[in-house]
């Protein structure tokens, strides 16, 4: 019992200060991804190639003035931001890493907590979020933070039922709510995922899930909440420092729950696309191998100054963490946390992909697509799916 | 620690449910009765009843309470207006109230002994499994019954809704 | 002591109820009086779920299921109700709603 206490609190410290450190340079990243997208060079004065913005925002919004304007309703203006980063928190809590693992004779999962209902968990925390944006917008008592808020909630709530029912189609085909079962009933190879494997392959589901995880996350294309060129910033218009950065953290910790989610529900979680016997045990150590190699590449023939310096790190980091998973010791527990990694990573630079390249809707065209066409799609897949389930079982 | 928890999320609940009768903001009660749904949420826990404690969170907490705070900021309604109550609720009110109160808390007493107890896995029937079990078996048909009346419900929103209109 | 008395919830649902019936009673704002019968609903569903612990059996979180499914229902048409009300009157005190009284 007191091990279980300490190793959870040692769990819930490691997880936290990961995805805390992981949620600040997401933001790095999609800065850097997006200026490269766009042929900018994104941050870089900060630290080599930018890394260290990420602590400079901190740093700055921490220390900025924190204003308070005087004709907010005061306790819902506190409270609102609070909950939004709060909801986003929550739900990692069921989000299985990886699998059961021993460390020092104990066994545990690579999981803060394995609910048998963490599928719903997941949907009910998510649908407390729209608290956080919708008593912003209210509590501000300003017109754009008003319009806001209405047009989040009114677009959550009509993207919740795609999503859920999206959710629903895999559920029948694993039979399951834990989400640390339903990965096990991808494992083996690709042809067992969610997405291509069972009596109906749900890659309508996941497609439909993921256009509805970028309007639950308030991303682009569905950013109607915070449109800055109709509504200055939305919902979060009176907020500052801090306040504001709650904000902020709960929309990039909103968006690694949906790629955690499309990850675990559809790609098969933790498993590798092919069993180690074939080989996949070596494909960290390759992609990681072939960076290090190119870093150190490009450290031999510098484009900028600095590049002499910075870039030979970075090569000997990589070709060392490709050492690291070649460890028969650590492959156990490094291996699904890669993968795991890797495929929420993927769904993670689609959605800046997404924000890079596609302009935003209108608020009709918005509601008309919820309403018109997901809905009517996720609900015949899911009877589909259901007819071919019971079918064959 | 069932004690405990119990304590702390009843006390929650109530303090909420006391918030939500005494605020005169409507969205003040609406936040307030969000939080009675949470702690009951909570306690359904609690009682083994989890796929209800999540149905909780989800169906109450995250969509009927969502569209009644969507109605309050598209209404924009104000604070309540103090108002002279009728004569009869002035009067009777409070004391009926809390006759009712000691009705219900004496005959509770009375049927149920102090020895009788909940401890927190003592039941544990109330899985999604056995809850969707039971809904498609013995109360399949209820069951279908409220899809028609929810069908009924989205037909006549929008009727009321579309009225206004012309 | 690590068990709770089963009357410990139901009083609790009992308080609650009253709670709502007084916010019923008292209120003028229609969405308040709206959100104490759900007040009142989620008092009622403690008590079956607890209910349902006693017996050792699942019926009453079907109830409790139903009640939900009702009550989700009845918010829809309830608010859209209020909407109506309010685009013909622009009121939301229900004491200034009296057409029907003579």
């Amino acid at each position: 019992m007191d091990a279980f206490i300490v190793i959870s609190l040692i769990k819930i410290a490691v997880v936290a200060f990961v995805l805390l450190t992981a949620v600040a340079y997401l933001q790095w990243v999609e800065r850097k991804v997006i200026a490269h997208i766009q042929l900018r060079m994104g941050p870089y004065r900060v630290g080599p190639h930018g890394l260290l913005q990420p602590l400079a925002d901190v740093i700055k919004l921490i220390t900025k003035e924190d204003m308070m304007p005087s004709y907010v309703n005061k306790p819902l203006y506190l409270f609102a931001p609070f909950i939004a980063v709060c909801m986003a928190l929550l739900s990692i809590a069921v989000i299985p890493f990886g699998p059961t693992i021993t460390v020092f004779g104990y066994q545990t999962n690579m999981q803060l907590t394995d609910l048998n209902i963490g599928v719903l968990y997941i949907l009910a925390a998510s649908s407390m979020g729209v608290y956080g944006i919708a008593l912003a917008g209210w509590a501000s008592n300003n017109k754009y933070a008003l319009l806001g808020g209405l047009r989040s909630s009114a677009q959550m709530i009509s993207y919740e039922l795609p999503m859920a029912l999206a959710i629903a189609s895999p559920l029948l085909v694993s039979n399951t709510l834990s989400l640390k079962e339903l990965v096990g009933t991808q494992s083996g190879n690709i042809l067992h995922w969610n997405i291509l494997h069972g009596p109906f392959p749900q890659i309508i589901a996941f497609l439909i899930f993921l256009i509805a995880g970028f309007a639950e996350t308030n991303r682009v294309p569905f950013d109607l909440p915070e449109a800055e060129n109709e509504l200055v910033a939305g919902f979060h218009t009176e907020y500052s420092s801090m306040k504001f950065a709650s904000f902020f953290m709960a929309e990039y910790l909103n968006m690694v729950t949906v790629s955690s989610m499309a990850t675990l529900l559809f790609l098969g979680g933790w498993e590798a696309p092919w069993p180690a016997a074939y080989g996949s045990n070596l494909i960290p150590s390759a992609i990681f191998l072939v960076a290090g190699l190119t870093a150190l590449y490009h450290a031999a023939n510098p484009a900028r100054k600095m590049d002499k310096y910075t870039l030979p790190v970075f090569g000997i980091v990589f070709l060392g963490i490709a050492g690291l998973f070649l460890l028969p010791l650590v492959q156990s527990w490094l291996l699904p946390l890669f993968w795991f990694c890797a495929k929420t990573g993927v769904i993670l630079f689609f959605f800046m992909w997404v924000r890079a390249t596609l302009p935003r809707f209108r608020y009709d065209q918005l509601m008309g697509f919820a309403w018109k066409f997901l809905f009517p799609v996720a609900m015949l897949n899911l009877l589909v799916t259901s007819f071919l389930v019971a079918w064959f079982s | 620690m069932d004690v405990i928890l119990f304590l702390i999320f009843a006390i929650i609940a109530v303090v909420s449910a006391i918030n939500v009768v005494v605020q005169t903001h409507p969205i003040s009660s609406a936040v307030s009765l969000i939080g009675v749904m949470g702690s009951l949420a909570v306690l359904y826990l609690l009682l083994g009843a989890e796929f209800i404690a999540a149905a909780q969170v989800i169906v109450y907490a995250g969509a009927v309470m969502v569209l009644f705070i969507f109605v309050i900021l598209l209404l924009n309604a104000g604070a309540e207006t103090k108002r002279g109550r009728s004569f009869m609720v002035q009067l009777l009110g409070v004391p009926l109230l809390i006759a009712l109160l000691g009705l219900l808390v004496f005959f509770v007493d009375r049927l149920f002994p102090r020895s009788v107890t909940v401890h927190f896995g003592g039941f544990s029937g109330g899985s999604a499994q056995a809850v969707g079990r039971a809904l498609f078996t013995t109360y399949l048909l209820p069951f279908e019954v409220t899809s028609i009346l929810i069908l009924i419900a989205i037909l006549g929103a929008i009727v009321l809704a579309r009225k206004e209109l012309d | 002591m690590s068990a709770v008395p089963i009357s410990w919830y139901l009083t609790l649902s009992a308080v609650i109820f009253a709670l709502g019936v007084a916010g019923f009673l008292f209120r003028h704002n229609i969405i308040t009086v709206f959100m104490s019968i759900e007040l009142m609903l989620n008092a009622v569903n403690l008590s079956f779920v607890t209910f349902s612990y006693q017996l050792k059996q699942v019926n009453g979180h079907l109830f409790t299921f139903f009640v939900m499914v009702v009550a989700a229902a009845e918010a829809a048409v309830g608010l859209a109700i209020i909407l109506t009300v309010f685009k013909n009157r622009s009121t939301l005190n229900i004491d200034d709603i009296d057409s029907m009284k003579n």
